[in-house]
């Protein structure tokens, strides 16, 4: 093995720069996804609790296909399938912000909204139907009682596997690279190919990402413990 | 979209071969097939490694575990690209290079569920055996791994579907298989790429959910086979 470490090739022709853009594109992506992933997954999560037969099977299937396809081939199906169907006039509006970006970002999101969809219903099944029934009997609709009484103690109930989700989505938009997104990864292949410093570039790009995804499972173990403790203090 | 099936079912399923390599979705069958039996055991040594009360075994694999947990596949496919032609000292193909990045990916997942299956386990198990003289190896071996990896089937069995999910990014790197097969077609038509993603998605969606169906049912045949683990 002859190969001499040079970390301060990775400083000059503005590589740094590229690095923190790639690195900022992901943490955006993860973010906005983020946001589509457990608000969609919400919305799926209360139309289930509603068990209208049509509507059930429809999410079924939805969480079905999402679940079942690779997200690799959720994301070439946006980028080149849906793009190609797309009207002119929006494909221009989109192309402002960058179709590798918002395809791919929805892509991601849409598919962990249906895995966060499942764990926020496992969670609201697991609450006592005395819940529901006491807040409907003090006059709240049945919309109010999801999100007042419902879906609050489902999110703290499903803390664990939705830290998961979030980690796991943060960890899938490395994925938008196959489209040519220059993400963190794509970054990193980007310098790997101009200067062949290939251990030094990938162990950065390795750090940056085990640092967020430890801050991630850091961050969830707290939440999850305060609010055990809330629960116990009641 | 029948008639991109009919016309080019045949790169779809096995790729260029006999004349070239193994492709298509034979190609993703069989990968993720031999990455997951060779993950297996690492799988149940990284698991060991995990409850182990020893030093030199509990960090290693905790490590290993909270690498693969932290980190993306694509850059555990990239640093094999990068490591094995190091380490082995020739180039090797781009399904080499797949196969082991994710035998370390699936190894560290099915260790995690190997581990809970161990720990369900009633601690009583480790101590009878220990107490009729056999070692903590033995009651390991005999007893305790015996009973957790038959709990444990299902997980892994959907730990399978996971694999055949993830070999798509062999993409990436030029592995020829399914997704590959299919970007292959996209480009030899090129003016029907959503029908070609279309046909693509559905291919896994199909081949999966036959898959989830299997495990469904090994489920079903198992219940009450053995005690489960209170």
């Amino acid at each position: 093995m002859n190969y001499t470490l040079d970390f301060g090739a990775l400083l000059s022709n503005g590589y740094p720069t590229l690095i923190w853009g790639g690195l900022l594109t992901t943490l955006k992506m993860t973010v906005i996804a983020w946001v589509l992933a457990f608000a969609l997954g919400s919305v799926l999560a209360v139309l289930r609790m509603l068990n209208i037969r049509a509507l059930n099977y429809l999410i079924v299937v939805y969480v079905a296909f999402h679940r079942n396809v690779p997200m690799l081939v959720h994301i070439l199906l946006w980028y080149f399938g849906v793009a190609a169907i797309m009207p002119v006039a929006l494909d221009d509006v989109i192309n402002v912000v960058g179709g590798e970006f918002f395809y791919a970002t929805i892509a991601v999101g849409l598919v962990t909204a249906a895995y966060v969809s499942e764990d926020l219903r496992s969670a609201i099944r697991a609450i006592p139907r005395g819940q529901m029934e006491a807040s409907r009997s003090l006059g709240l609709s049945y919309l109010r009682t999801m999100r007042k009484v419902i879906l609050p103690q489902a999110f703290k109930i499903s803390i664990p596997p939705l830290t998961n989700q979030t980690l796991l989505l943060f960890k899938n938009t490395s994925l938008a690279m196959a489209i040519g997104l220059i993400e963190l990864t794509g970054a990193g292949r980007e310098i790997e190919s101009a200067t062949f410093k290939t251990f030094e570039i990938y162990t950065v790009v390795t750090v940056l990402y085990l640092v967020i995804s430890l801050l991630l499972m850091l961050l969830g173990a707290y939440l999850s413990k305060r609010v055990t403790y809330v629960t116990k203090a009641r | 979209m029948l008639e991109i099936l009919s016309d080019n079912w045949l790169l779809l399923l096995v790729g260029q071969w006999p004349e070239g390599p193994m492709g298509g979705l034979v190609a993703t069958i069989g990968l993720a097939l031999v990455s997951l039996a060779l993950a297996f055991p690492l799988g149940v040594l990284l698991a060991l490694g995990r409850i182990s009360s020893h030093k030199i075994f509990y960090w290693p694999a905790t490590v290993v575990v909270y690498l693969v947990r932290g980190l993306p596949l694509i850059m555990f496919i990239f640093w094999a690209y990068f490591f094995l032609p190091l380490v082995i000292g020739t180039s090797v193909s781009g399904v080499v290079t797949m196969a082991a990045a994710l035998i370390l990916y699936e190894g560290a997942y099915l260790s995690e569920i190997i581990r809970s299956g161990i720990q369900a386990l009633p601690a009583g198990q480790m101590e009878a055996g220990r107490s009729l003289g056999l070692s903590h190896m033995q009651t390991m071996r005999k007893i305790v791994l015996p009973q957790a990896l038959h709990n444990t089937i299902p997980s892994i069995l959907s730990q399978f579907i996971s694999t055949v999910k993830e070999t798509s990014l062999g993409f990436v790197i030029s592995v020829h298989e399914l997704t590959f097969a299919a970007s292959q077609v996209n480009n030899i038509l090129l003016t029907k790429p959503f029908e070609v993603f279309a046909l693509l998605a559905l291919t896994y969606f199909v081949l999966n959910l036959i898959l989830t169906g299997v495990v469904k049912l090994v489920e079903i045949r198992m219940n009450g086979t053995r005690p489960v683990a209170a």
